[in-house]
C-alpha cells in the first residue's frame, strides 16, 4: 500500500530527487540580478539615497511602494490557504504549501524594502531600543515581525509529515530532513496533535494577517495628508493584498505546474476556483477604488482635488488608467468568462494583469499625495532612479530564486495531505453532504 | 516655562532673503550644489514660499507673496508622534527637537508635516573648502541620512541661559533670538515669550492681523504671521 502511494506520486517526488540543467541556467539568471541589485546597494550605502530618484517633498518613493506591495502578495499564502482549510475547502490540498511559501518568503522582501529605505540602515535596531508605541511604523514592526512568526510556523507544521517521508526516502539528505522531522513516525497521536496544531494556527494567522495590512494602510492614513487621511484604508488595503495574493499564487501554481509537469495535481478546476476568488476581490476592489474616489470628489476640498486630479487627469493619469485597466477590466473580463477562467492561460493572464495593477495602485497611493503638498512648494517630478529599480528587479530575483531553492528541499505540493485526500477526505465529504440533507439517517455516534 | 515662538509681519517683509543665508551659516546648513538644488534636494530650514494671490479669473494678474517659512514648533505637531524612535520630540523648552545620533533616516517626520518643513540629508554634507573652516562650532554638523529641520537656533538658548546664570539674572527678553530674527533687516520678526504678556511677540500675536498657517490642522504652530486684510493665501 505503501510502496505503490509513492509511485503513484513519484511526480511531487521528482524535483527533489532531479535537477535538471533548465533549473541551473534560470538560477544563474536569478543570480545575477540579485548581484546587480546587490551593487546598487552597495553604490547607495556609499553615497545615501542621492541615487534615488526621491525629493523634497517626495520622500517616499519606489521603496514605499515595494513595500506595501511585497507586504500584500505575503497575504497570499497563509490567509488563503488558512481560510480554505477552515472552510474544508478541498480542492485546496495541492495549493495551501505553494502558497504558504511565498508568505514567508515575501515577508522578508518587504522588511528589506524598508532597510533600503532608511537613510541609516545601520541604526535600524533602535526600534528595539528606543520604540515609540505611538508610531505607525512601529506597529508594523510589531505585527509584522508577528505574522513572520506565525506563518512560518504555520508552514512548517504541514511540513512534518512530508519531511518525514522524505527522511525515509533520501538517506542522503538525512542530516536536513531527521532535525526536521522531530522525529515523526506517524501515529495515530502525532497526527490528532498535528491537526490540532494546524487548526489552531489556521484561526491565529487570520487576524494576525488583517492587522498587517491593516496597519501598514495606517502608516498612510494615520497622518493628516490629503488622500491619505482616510478612514477606509484599513480594509482598502486588506482587500488589495489579498487580490494580489491571490494573483500570485496562480502565477506560482501556473509556474510549478509546467516546470515540474504537475498536471495531473494542479488541474483547470484548481485554477477555476481561484480565479473564482480572485474575481470577487475584483469587483470587491472596484467597490473600494470607486467609494473613495468618489467620495473624494464629491467634497471637492481644494487640496484634496490637486491630488484627485493628478491622477485623475494630470500628470499620475497615465498610470492610474492603466491601473484600472490591469486591475478591473483585464481580470474582470478574463475570469467573468467560464471559458478563460476554466483555463491555465486565462488565469495567468488576470493574475499578472493583476499584480502590475496592483503595483500602480501603490504607487499611486505613495507619490501623487507626496507630490502636491499642502504649501506652495515646486520640486521637479519623482522619477525612480536605476537603483531603485535595480534593487526592485534583484529582490524579485531572489524572491523567484529561494522559492525555485524550496522546491529542490521539500515538496511543493503536500504529499500527506493529497494522500490523505484521496484516503479519507471523499469518504468523509460524502458523509458531510448526506448530513445536510433529510432523510438520510445520521450515522450512530460510539 | 516659557513658549517660545516667532512672529513674522508678512507687510513689513522685503523678501530680501537675509533670514534664509542667516540661517544657513549659523546652522552649518550645507548649500549642497546647483545639481542637488536642480533636483530639489537644497536643505533649509528657511525657506521663501511663494504663495500666489487672486489671479484665478479671467483679466486679473496674480500676485505672488513670498512667505519666510521655518519649522512651525507646533505645539501639536503631526511629526513627533509618527517617529518610531523618539528622534524628534517636544524637548523641556516646548521646541520640536531633532536627535541627529538617534534618526534611522526613515522619513516618516517628512511625509507627515503638513508644512514640509523637514529635510533630508541625501547625502553627506559638504562645504567648498574656505566655507568649511568656517562651520560654527556650536551647532553639530549632520551625517549623511538623517533629518533635519530648523530648531529656533536652541544652541542660543543655551547660551542666552548661560550667560544669565554668570551675570546672576534671569533670562530678559532679546537675550534669545534665532538668527533669522536678528538679522532681518526690515525688522518684520520678532521672537520671544508667548507666555509673557509684555513680550513683543504676545502683544503683537493678539493683533488683528495675525494668523497661523494651517490652523484648521489643528497643529497649534508657534510661528504667527502678520498680515493687513484677510490673507489671501491659498494654501
Amino acid at each position: 500500500m505503501e510502496k505503490s502511494d509513492t509511485d503513484q506520486d513519484a511526480r511531487l517526488f521528482a524535483p527533489m530527487e532531479r535537477t535538471g540543467r533548465l533549473f541551473w541556467i534560470f538560477a544563474a539568471v536569478l543570480l545575477s540580478i540579485w548581484l546587480w541589485g546587490i551593487y546598487a546597494w552597495s553604490t547607495q550605502l556609499r553615497r545615501g539615497l542621492s541615487v534615488t530618484g526621491l525629493n523634497v517633498p517626495v520622500y517616499w518613493g519606489l521603496y514605499i511602494t515595494n513595500f506595501v506591495f511585497f507586504i500584500g502578495i505575503s497575504h497570499a499564502g497563509t490567509l488563503i490557504s488558512a481560510i480554505l482549510r477552515l472552510a474544508h475547502a478541498e480542492w485546496r490540498r495541492p495549493i495551501t504549501r505553494a502558497a504558504e511559501v511565498i508568505t514567508v518568503l515575501v515577508l522578508f522582501f518587504g522588511l528589506g524594502c524598508v532597510l533600503l529605505d532608511l537613510g541609516r540602515p545601520d541604526r535600524a535596531l533602535n526600534v528595539l531600543l528606543h520604540g515609540n508605541f505611538t508610531s505607525p511604523l512601529l506597529w508594523d514592526v510589531a505585527s509584522i515581525s508577528t505574522y513572520l512568526t506565525g506563518s512560518t510556523i504555520y508552514l512548517y507544521l504541514p511540513l512534518i509529515p512530508d519531511i518525514a517521508i522524505l527522511r525515509d526516502r533520501m538517506p542522503g539528505r538525512r542530516w536536513l530532513y531527521k532535525p526536521l522531522a522531530l522525529g515523526w513516525t506517524g501515529t495515530p497521536k502525532q497526527h490528532r496533535l498535528l491537526e490540532k496544531a494546524i487548526a489552531v494556527m489556521a484561526v491565529i494567522v487570520i487576524p494576525i494577517a488583517i492587522s498587517v495590512h491593516t496597519v501598514v494602510s495606517w502608516v498612510f492614513a494615520m497622518t493628516v495628508q490629503p488622500m491619505w487621511h482616510s478612514t477606509i484604508f484599513g480594509p482598502y488595503f486588506v482587500v488589495g493584498a489579498i487580490f494580489s495574493g491571490i494573483a500570485g499564487i496562480l502565477i506560482a501554481m501556473a509556474i510549478i505546474r509546467k516546470a515540474y509537469h504537475l498536471e495531473a495535481y494542479l488541474k483547470p478546476i484548481h485554477f477555476n476556483n481561484l480565479g473564482l476568488l480572485l474575481l470577487v476581490f475584483a469587483l470587491l476592489w472596484f467597490y473600494f477604488t470607486f467609494a473613495e474616489f468618489l467620495t473624494t470628489y464629491y467634497g471637492a476640498e481644494p487640496t484634496h482635488m490637486m491630488i484627485f486630479r493628478s491622477k485623475i487627469e494630470g500628470a499620475f493619469s497615465p498610470y492610474f488608467w492603466t491601473m484600472v485597466v490591469t486591475c478591473f477590466v483585464i481580470p474582470f473580463t478574463f475570469l467573468c468568462n467560464h471559458r478563460t477562467r476554466g483555463t491555465v492561460w486565462g488565469c495567468v493572464v488576470a493574475s499578472v494583469s493583476v499584480e502590475v495593477g496592483m503595483w500602480l495602485e501603490r504607487f499611486l497611493i505613495v507619490v501623487p499625495s507626496l507630490s502636491n503638498p499642502r504649501l506652495p512648494l515646486t520640486a521637479p517630478p519623482y522619477s525612480a532612479s536605476w537603483v531603485e529599480w535595480s534593487l526592485l528587479a534583484g529582490f524579485l530575483a531572489m524572491f523567484i530564486l529561494l522559492y525555485g531553492v524550496f522546491t529542490k528541499f521539500f515538496p511543493i505540493v503536500s504529499i500527506w495531505e493529497i494522500r490523505e485526500g484521496r484516503e479519507q477526505s471523499v469518504k468523509e465529504v460524502i458523509k458531510r453532504v448526506e448530513s445536510y440533507l433529510p432523510g438520510i439517517p445520521e450515522p450512530i455516534h460510539e | 516655562m516659557a513658549r517660545w515662538g516667532m512672529l513674522i509681519d508678512l507687510d513689513r517683509c522685503t523678501a530680501c532673503q537675509a533670514c534664509v543665508v542667516a540661517c544657513q551659516v549659523e546652522n552649518n546648513v550645507s548649500p549642497g550644489g546647483a545639481d542637488q538644488a536642480e533636483l530639489g534636494r537644497a536643505i533649509s530650514w528657511m525657506r521663501l514660499v511663494p504663495f500666489q494671490e487672486g489671479g484665478h479669473e479671467h483679466g486679473t494678474r496674480p500676485d505672488l507673496r513670498l512667505v519666510p517659512l521655518p519649522c512651525m514648533h507646533c505645539e501639536k505637531p503631526p511629526c513627533t508622534k509618527v517617529c518610531p524612535v523618539k528622534a524628534t520630540q517636544i524637548d523641556h523648552e516646548g521646541l520640536v527637537a531633532q536627535v541627529y545620533p538617534r534618526c534611522i533616516g526613515c522619513r516618516y517626520c517628512t511625509t507627515a508635516c503638513p508644512y514640509t518643513v523637514r529635510h533630508f540629508n541625501w547625502k553627506r554634507p559638504e562645504w567648498p573648502q574656505p566655507m568649511e573652516q568656517g562651520l560654527s562650532p556650536d551647532v553639530s554638523v549632520r551625517p549623511k541620512g538623517v533629518v533635519e529641520k530648523c530648531s529656533f537656533c536652541h544652541h542660543r538658548l543655551q547660551q542666552a541661559k548661560d550667560k544669565a546664570r554668570a551675570e546672576n539674572r534671569p533670562l530678559r527678553e532679546g537675550d534669545y533670538q534665532p538668527a533669522c530674527v536678528e538679522t532681518c533687516p526690515a525688522e518684520a520678526m520678532v521672537f520671544g515669550d508667548l507666555d509673557d504678556p509684555r513680550s513683543s511677540v504676545s502683544r503683537l500675536s493678539e493683533s488683528p492681523r495675525a494668523f497661523r498657517l494651517l490652523e484648521e490642522l489643528g497643529t497649534k504652530p508657534k510661528v504667527i504671521y502678520l498680515s493687513k486684510g484677510a490673507w489671501g493665501g491659498e494654501v
